[in-house]
Protein backbone atom coordinates (compact mmCIF):
# COMPACT_ATOMS: atom_id res chain seq x y z
CA UNK A 1 0.00 0.00 0.00
CA UNK A 2 1.46 3.41 -0.86
CA UNK A 3 2.55 5.77 1.85
CA UNK A 4 1.29 9.39 1.53
CA UNK A 5 3.76 12.00 1.12
CA UNK A 6 4.98 13.56 3.99
CA UNK A 7 7.45 16.61 4.07
CA UNK A 8 10.72 15.99 2.72
CA UNK A 9 13.00 14.64 5.14
CA UNK A 10 16.09 16.55 6.61
CA UNK A 11 19.16 16.05 3.81
CA UNK A 12 22.92 16.56 4.23
CA UNK A 13 22.31 20.09 2.58
CA UNK A 14 18.70 21.25 3.69
CA UNK A 15 18.56 22.44 7.03
CA UNK A 16 22.09 21.93 7.54
CA UNK A 17 25.06 24.23 8.01
CA UNK A 18 25.32 24.33 3.91
CA UNK A 19 22.09 25.84 3.21
CA UNK A 20 22.01 28.49 6.34
CA UNK A 21 25.29 29.96 5.88
CA UNK A 22 23.87 29.99 1.77
CA UNK A 23 20.60 32.14 3.33
CA UNK A 24 23.27 33.95 5.68
CA UNK A 25 25.27 34.86 2.62
CA UNK A 26 22.63 36.10 0.40
CA UNK A 27 20.75 38.31 3.04
CA UNK A 28 24.12 40.17 4.07
CA UNK A 29 25.00 40.51 0.83
CA UNK A 30 21.98 42.40 -0.39
CA UNK A 31 21.92 44.04 3.09
CA UNK A 32 25.30 45.14 2.36
CA UNK A 33 24.39 46.18 -1.49
CA UNK A 34 21.28 48.63 -0.14
CA UNK A 35 23.74 50.25 2.47
CA UNK A 36 26.56 50.63 -0.29
CA UNK A 37 23.99 52.69 -2.52
CA UNK A 38 23.01 55.45 0.30
CA UNK A 39 26.84 54.87 1.43
CA UNK A 40 27.76 56.34 -2.04
CA UNK A 41 25.02 59.20 -2.12
CA UNK A 42 25.69 60.38 1.19
CA UNK A 43 29.65 61.13 0.29
CA UNK A 44 28.70 62.38 -3.04
CA UNK A 45 27.46 65.54 -0.60
CA UNK A 46 30.95 66.20 -0.21
CA UNK A 47 30.44 67.79 -3.67
CA UNK A 48 27.61 69.84 -2.83
CA UNK A 49 29.35 72.07 0.11
CA UNK A 50 31.36 70.78 3.29
CA UNK A 51 28.14 71.98 5.80
CA UNK A 52 25.70 69.79 4.11
CA UNK A 53 28.18 66.83 4.09
CA UNK A 54 28.56 67.35 7.98
CA UNK A 55 25.82 67.76 8.54
CA UNK A 56 24.28 64.74 6.89
CA UNK A 57 27.56 62.42 8.31
CA UNK A 58 26.29 63.63 11.66
CA UNK A 59 23.18 61.94 11.74
CA UNK A 60 25.47 58.67 11.36
CA UNK A 61 27.05 59.44 14.53
CA UNK A 62 24.06 59.26 17.25
CA UNK A 63 23.71 55.82 18.92
CA UNK A 64 20.83 54.32 16.96
CA UNK A 65 23.03 55.09 13.35
CA UNK A 66 25.69 53.50 15.70
CA UNK A 67 24.18 50.42 16.66
CA UNK A 68 22.91 50.12 12.59
CA UNK A 69 26.68 50.71 11.72
CA UNK A 70 27.78 47.50 14.38
CA UNK A 71 25.32 45.38 12.57
CA UNK A 72 26.46 46.22 9.00
CA UNK A 73 30.19 45.35 10.10
CA UNK A 74 28.85 42.05 11.70
CA UNK A 75 27.36 41.34 8.26
CA UNK A 76 30.31 42.49 6.19
CA UNK A 77 32.58 40.89 8.22
CA UNK A 78 30.53 37.43 7.87
CA UNK A 79 29.78 37.72 4.24
CA UNK A 80 33.68 38.39 3.91
CA UNK A 81 34.68 35.42 5.64
CA UNK A 82 32.12 32.72 4.34
CA UNK A 83 33.15 34.18 0.99
CA UNK A 84 36.58 32.79 1.47
CA UNK A 85 34.83 29.88 2.90
CA UNK A 86 33.10 29.66 -0.96
CA UNK A 87 36.35 29.87 -2.56
CA UNK A 88 37.70 27.32 -0.55
CA UNK A 89 34.64 25.01 -1.21
CA UNK A 90 35.02 25.37 -4.89
CA UNK A 91 38.77 25.49 -5.49
CA UNK A 92 40.34 23.24 -2.69
CA UNK A 93 40.23 19.78 -2.95
CA UNK A 94 38.97 18.76 -0.07
CA UNK A 95 36.70 22.12 0.44
CA UNK A 96 33.58 20.25 0.68
CA UNK A 97 34.75 17.50 2.69
CA UNK A 98 35.64 20.54 5.39
CA UNK A 99 32.67 22.47 4.09
CA UNK A 100 30.76 22.30 7.91
CA UNK A 101 34.14 22.51 9.53
CA UNK A 102 35.19 25.61 7.82
CA UNK A 103 32.36 27.37 8.73
CA UNK A 104 32.60 26.88 12.06
CA UNK A 105 36.07 28.86 11.18
CA UNK A 106 33.87 31.36 9.83
CA UNK A 107 32.41 31.91 12.82
CA UNK A 108 35.13 32.04 15.28
CA UNK A 109 37.00 34.12 13.58
CA UNK A 110 33.66 36.36 12.86
CA UNK A 111 33.60 36.49 16.80
CA UNK A 112 37.65 37.24 17.09
CA UNK A 113 37.04 40.40 14.35
CA UNK A 114 33.76 41.55 16.21
CA UNK A 115 35.43 41.41 19.56
CA UNK A 116 37.91 43.94 18.32
CA UNK A 117 35.74 45.95 16.88
CA UNK A 118 32.53 46.59 18.85
CA UNK A 119 34.58 47.38 22.05
CA UNK A 120 36.17 50.24 20.74
CA UNK A 121 33.29 51.52 17.90
CA UNK A 122 30.93 51.85 20.82
CA UNK A 123 33.56 54.07 22.94
CA UNK A 124 33.07 56.12 19.99
CA UNK A 125 29.66 55.96 19.66
CA UNK A 126 28.48 56.49 23.27
CA UNK A 127 31.69 57.81 25.14
CA UNK A 128 30.68 61.07 24.50
CA UNK A 129 33.87 61.86 23.14
CA UNK A 130 34.86 65.25 20.87
CA UNK B 1 9.22 7.00 -11.55
CA UNK B 2 9.54 10.41 -10.04
CA UNK B 3 9.92 13.42 -12.74
CA UNK B 4 12.45 16.39 -11.21
CA UNK B 5 10.73 19.73 -11.66
CA UNK B 6 12.21 21.79 -14.59
CA UNK B 7 14.19 24.57 -13.03
CA UNK B 8 12.01 27.86 -12.59
CA UNK B 9 14.78 30.33 -13.65
CA UNK B 10 14.87 29.48 -18.14
CA UNK B 11 16.43 32.53 -18.24
CA UNK B 12 19.61 31.52 -16.68
CA UNK B 13 20.94 30.92 -20.13
CA UNK B 14 20.75 27.61 -22.57
CA UNK B 15 22.83 24.92 -22.23
CA UNK B 16 25.87 24.13 -23.97
CA UNK B 17 28.06 21.53 -24.58
CA UNK B 18 30.65 23.58 -22.18
CA UNK B 19 30.89 26.33 -19.98
CA UNK B 20 33.83 27.80 -21.80
CA UNK B 21 33.59 31.50 -23.03
CA UNK B 22 30.21 31.74 -20.81
CA UNK B 23 29.55 34.68 -19.16
CA UNK B 24 28.11 33.34 -16.81
CA UNK B 25 31.26 31.38 -16.02
CA UNK B 26 32.89 35.05 -16.30
CA UNK B 27 30.64 36.65 -13.66
CA UNK B 28 31.19 33.18 -11.78
CA UNK B 29 35.31 33.80 -11.40
CA UNK B 30 34.48 37.37 -10.67
CA UNK B 31 32.71 37.10 -8.29
CA UNK B 32 35.37 35.13 -6.52
CA UNK B 33 38.20 36.97 -7.45
CA UNK B 34 36.73 40.63 -6.38
CA UNK B 35 35.89 39.40 -3.29
CA UNK B 36 39.10 38.78 -2.25
CA UNK B 37 40.27 41.63 -3.38
CA UNK B 38 37.49 43.77 -1.35
CA UNK B 39 37.95 41.79 1.86
CA UNK B 40 41.35 43.70 1.43
CA UNK B 41 40.00 46.95 0.75
CA UNK B 42 36.26 47.07 2.73
CA UNK B 43 38.84 46.37 5.85
CA UNK B 44 41.39 49.03 5.47
CA UNK B 45 38.34 51.08 4.85
CA UNK B 46 36.55 49.97 8.31
CA UNK B 47 40.17 49.93 9.73
CA UNK B 48 40.88 53.77 8.87
CA UNK B 49 37.51 55.27 9.10
CA UNK B 50 35.90 53.26 11.94
CA UNK B 51 38.41 52.08 14.09
CA UNK B 52 41.93 54.00 14.10
CA UNK B 53 41.66 57.69 15.64
CA UNK B 54 38.52 58.82 16.87
CA UNK B 55 36.46 56.45 14.71
CA UNK B 56 33.30 57.80 13.40
CA UNK B 57 33.70 60.93 15.48
CA UNK B 58 36.42 62.33 13.01
CA UNK B 59 34.57 61.61 10.19
CA UNK B 60 33.60 65.39 8.96
CA UNK B 61 34.16 67.01 5.22
CA UNK B 62 38.43 67.68 6.64
CA UNK B 63 38.46 64.17 7.28
CA UNK B 64 37.32 63.56 3.41
CA UNK B 65 39.25 66.00 1.43
CA UNK B 66 42.62 64.94 3.65
CA UNK B 67 42.05 61.44 2.29
CA UNK B 68 41.56 62.21 -1.61
CA UNK B 69 44.06 65.22 -1.48
CA UNK B 70 46.07 61.49 -1.61
CA UNK B 71 45.67 59.74 -5.01
CA UNK B 72 46.44 56.67 -3.41
CA UNK B 73 43.07 56.84 -1.43
CA UNK B 74 41.55 57.88 -4.43
CA UNK B 75 42.69 54.96 -6.41
CA UNK B 76 41.56 53.22 -3.40
CA UNK B 77 38.33 54.48 -2.79
CA UNK B 78 37.46 54.06 -6.40
CA UNK B 79 38.71 50.70 -7.06
CA UNK B 80 36.54 49.79 -4.09
CA UNK B 81 33.62 51.60 -5.45
CA UNK B 82 33.57 49.77 -8.76
CA UNK B 83 34.28 46.32 -7.54
CA UNK B 84 31.70 46.52 -4.92
CA UNK B 85 29.17 47.77 -7.20
CA UNK B 86 29.66 44.65 -9.99
CA UNK B 87 29.99 42.45 -6.99
CA UNK B 88 27.11 43.47 -5.29
CA UNK B 89 24.57 44.32 -8.38
CA UNK B 90 25.52 40.65 -9.61
CA UNK B 91 24.71 38.89 -6.46
CA UNK B 92 21.19 40.93 -6.53
CA UNK B 93 20.52 40.08 -10.19
CA UNK B 94 21.53 36.43 -9.17
CA UNK B 95 19.03 37.02 -6.17
CA UNK B 96 16.03 38.38 -8.80
CA UNK B 97 16.69 35.15 -11.17
CA UNK B 98 16.26 32.64 -8.34
CA UNK B 99 13.43 34.25 -6.83
CA UNK B 100 11.20 36.81 -9.53
CA UNK B 101 9.16 34.05 -11.53
CA UNK B 102 7.56 36.53 -13.52
CA UNK B 103 8.82 37.68 -16.62
CA UNK B 104 7.83 41.45 -16.37
CA UNK B 105 8.59 40.98 -12.56
CA UNK B 106 12.00 40.22 -13.62
CA UNK B 107 12.62 42.63 -16.05
CA UNK B 108 11.35 45.62 -14.13
CA UNK B 109 13.76 44.65 -11.09
CA UNK B 110 16.35 43.63 -13.20
CA UNK B 111 15.86 47.65 -14.93
CA UNK B 112 15.93 49.32 -11.59
CA UNK B 113 19.00 47.23 -10.69
CA UNK B 114 20.75 48.21 -14.09
CA UNK B 115 19.64 51.88 -13.26
CA UNK B 116 20.60 51.88 -9.59
CA UNK B 117 24.14 50.57 -10.55
CA UNK B 118 24.54 53.07 -13.27
CA UNK B 119 23.55 56.54 -11.52
CA UNK B 120 25.77 55.37 -8.56
CA UNK B 121 29.08 54.43 -10.28
CA UNK B 122 28.93 57.30 -12.53
CA UNK B 123 28.12 59.96 -9.62
CA UNK B 124 30.96 58.26 -7.52
CA UNK B 125 33.75 58.36 -10.41
CA UNK B 126 32.59 61.98 -10.54
CA UNK B 127 32.71 62.63 -7.15
CA UNK B 128 36.35 61.39 -6.53
CA UNK B 129 37.14 62.41 -9.54
CA UNK B 130 36.08 66.75 -9.58
CA UNK B 131 36.32 66.90 -5.60
CA UNK B 132 37.49 70.19 -4.62
CA UNK B 133 38.86 70.03 -0.69
CA UNK B 134 38.65 73.80 -0.62
CA UNK B 135 35.64 74.92 -1.98
CA UNK B 136 35.52 78.61 -2.30
CA UNK B 137 33.14 80.93 -0.59
CA UNK B 138 32.87 77.73 2.92
CA UNK B 139 33.71 78.50 6.37
CA UNK B 140 36.93 77.94 6.97
CA UNK B 141 36.60 75.66 10.05
CA UNK B 142 35.29 73.19 7.90
CA UNK B 143 37.94 72.81 5.09
CA UNK B 144 41.04 70.90 5.99
CA UNK B 145 43.85 72.87 7.42
CA UNK B 146 45.67 72.92 4.02
CA UNK B 147 43.59 75.11 2.32
CA UNK B 148 44.63 78.23 4.58
CA UNK B 149 48.01 77.49 3.92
Amino acid sequence: MPTAPTAPAGTLYRGREGMWSWVAHRITGVAIFFFLLVHVLDTALVRVSPGDYNDVIGTYKNPIMGLGEAGLVAAIVFHAFNGLRIILIDFWAKGPKYQRVMLWAVIGLWALTMAGFLPRHLMHVFGGGN
Amino acid sequence: MTTIAEPRAPHAGRRRGSTRGNTELAGWIFMRASGVVLIVLIFGHLFVNLWAGEGIHAIDFGFVAGKWASPFWQVWDLLMLWLAMIHGANGVRTVINDYAERDTTRHVLKGLLLFAFLVVVVLGTLVIFTFDPCPPGSPADLLPSFCTA
